[in-house]
């Protein structure tokens, strides 16, 4: 019978990524609901040295697997080691983040193993032995709670920034163990050939702990350096809304909505947006969202945690040297 | 190059979803149908590939006969046929099971890269892709924004954003394409396109014409069980800040961040 929760790391440069700690953290809850055993899965390159971090956030065990071709994610590799591993120990259920690798693996592991998959999670639970997941449909308009049928192991992902990390414990240790590598060359039919870092190393939305964002009510691409005073200031990535996007203002990659990025950060500050449907569903599982706005109509308001009605070209700057007396 | 595009009709962005009264679906009575945003994006590019390089584009949608609609937009825009995969013991299917009946359907055409949506904008699942590589044993590139066929048409290279930076992989064809959004703008039929369309070939296909076996698919194989469908949970409802100018309404809102939320 499968037995055990497995929590995937995610690595980049040799690091792990902060989604790997969310995802430690959670699976020792979950482990402990179930009466299992956590083991967390750690591939990468020279890559060992991390795995006894992992024990203090919870890990009982870690299964490493080193091998120059898993230096850097590609699915192909990825795929068949975790696919590999997974046969021969069968685990009860596996967790990985719902970041763009996690959402990648996931989804071709799934297939591969034949198992069902629940994407972009934001709880777990136990239900007689069964892992119980809530993931937000047709982006945040509504909530489905889902369990599996027939299908070991069961498989979820868990959106970045919602799953709390524990204190780790430096007393915890886990054992380490060397996983087998078998890959084959000639299966691995894809390669990266090039590396972009994005210019002045913005975080990612969908990983930023704070967003300042902006829409139409911004009229134009040059009035976004109030918002980008304001996120500069706090440690901010500054977001927009489709209509933002879709008239040029700002990069595709800057959208948040049901057409573009979902966004979980701990503050999030809407400038000039009315809240539009689909853009409510991008960023409603927010910790903190303000909203400033003329209309006091805008159905942001009925959202927000905080609202401010008014010009944002006179409350944004204001509200950047209001905030200076606290930092 | 003939390139293949996987469709998804889904709820328009702008509909209120209503759940059902199992609570275990949404009311679908009222929903305007369009074609899944990201599936646009994958019918652009095949089409200017087809543009660049010849051939044909097929697209292949899957689900009730309203799909129809959609793959009749595909085909106003420039693709050359739609294949419509419609089988009453389809409903309620998974993920797993829907790529696998387009798999089948895909196998048996020749193609040098397919295209599908980074993700259906209902469910939000972003399996479908995969799930198809995976079937016909091709690679996958899933969130790509950018993507270069080579000359000989024997490979492709293609970008994919993740959090922080971008990468640029090379991948031999037969490979599968997942659209995200700045991938291109995505045309709008014209009123010949439409006209056009409505003589284009549709094929129509049950599971018994894939050689598939119809207890393998529907609500009863699901592997993902819907336990309930609920609405959002409910914000509390918010403070409006008070203040005779914006610069008293800054003032009292970076306090309550500050203090209150302790956000900043």
């Amino acid at each position: 019978m499968a037995q055990g929760v497995w929590a995937i790391a995610e690595q980049r440069d040799g690091e792990l990524r902060k989604i790997t700690y969310e995802i430690v953290s959670e699976g020792r809850r979950l482990a402990d609901a179930l009466g299992q055993e956590l083991t967390a899965i750690l591939l990468g390159s020279n890559i060992k040295d991390k795995a006894a971090e992992l024990g203090h956030y919870g890990a009982d065990k870690v299964l490493v697997a080193d091998d120059p071709r898993l230096e850097a994610y590609t699915t192909d590799a990825y795929v068949a080691v975790i696919s590999e591993l997974t046969k021969a120990n069968d685990p009860a259920v596996l967790l990985m983040g719902a970041s763009v690798q996690g959402k990648d693996l996931s989804a071709r592991l799934s297939a591969g193993l034949g198992v069902g998959m629940a994407q972009d999670c934001t709880a777990f639970a136990a239900e007689e032995g069964n892992l119980v997941a809530t993931r937000p449909i047709y982006a945040g308009k509504a909530y489905a709670k889902v369990t599996f049928e027939n299908s070991w192991p069961q498989m979820a992902t868990a959106r970045p920034k919602v799953m709390s990390i524990s204190e780790p414990d430096a007393s915890r240790s886990a054992e380490v163990i060397d996983a087998p590598v078998s890959l084959d060359d000639s299966a691995l039919k894809t390669k990266v050939v090039e590396l972009v870092k994005d210019k002045g190393g913005k975080v990612d939305l969908t990983e930023a702990d704070k967003i300042v964002s902006g829409g139409r009510g911004m009229k134009g691409p040059e009035e976004y350096k109030i918002l980008e005073d304001l996120a500069d200031l706090i440690g901010a990535s500054v977001g927009a809304s489709r209509s933002a996007v879709d008239a040029g203002w700002r990069p595709h990659a800057d959208q948040v909505g049901q057409t573009g990025k979902v966004v979980s950060p701990n503050l999030y500050i809407a400038c000039g947006i009315s809240g539009a449907i689909q853009h409510l569903a991008g960023m409603s599982t927010s910790k903190v969202i303000v909203a400033i706005n003329k209309d006091e109509d805008a159905p942001i308001f009925q959202k927000s945690d905080y609202g401010v009605v008014g010009d944002l070209f006179d409350v944004v700057p204001a509200l950047t040297e209001e905030i200076k007396k606290y930092l | 190059m003939n390139i293949i595009v996987c469709l998804k009709q889904v709820p328009d962005t702008e509909s209120q979803i209503k759940i059902g009264s199992d609570e275990k679906s949404i009311v679908t009575d009222d929903i305007k149908w369009v074609m899944n945003p990201y599936d646009e994006f994958g019918v652009e590019e095949a089409l200017r590939l087809k543009e660049k390089f010849g051939g044909e584009v097929t697209v292949v949608g899957l689900g009730p006969k309203r799909v129809t609609e959609t793959i009749r937009t595909a085909l106003a825009m420039g693709a050359d046929k739609g294949v419509l995969i419609s089988d009453d013991a389809l409903e309620g299917s998974d993920s797993i099971a829907t790529a696998k009946a387009l798999a089948a359907a895909i196998k048996d055409l020749d193609c040098d890269l397919i295209f599908t949506g980074q993700r259906g904008i209902d469910d939000d699942t972003g399996i479908v892709g995969a799930g198809i590589a995976e079937f016909l044993g091709i690679p996958q590139l899933s969130l790509i924004v950018k993507v270069d066929v080579a000359e000989d048409g024997k490979s492709v290279t293609v970008t994919r954003p993740v959090e922080g930076q971008a990468l640029v992989i090379e991948s031999s064809l037969p490979a599968l394409i997942t659209a995200q959004k700045g991938l291109n703008e995505p045309r709008y039929a014209s009123l010949p396109g439409i006209m056009k369309a409505k003589k284009k070939p549709l094929e129509e296909k049950t599971l018994a014409d894939l050689g598939l076996d119809a207890s393998e698919f529907g609500e009863g194989a699901r592997k993902v069980k819907i336990l309930a469908i609920t609405p959002p949970p409910e914000r509390a409802g918010g403070k409006i800040i008070e203040g005779e100018t914006p610069q008293e309404k800054a003032a009292e809102l970076a306090k309550l961040l500050h203090e209150e939320a302790k956000a900043v």
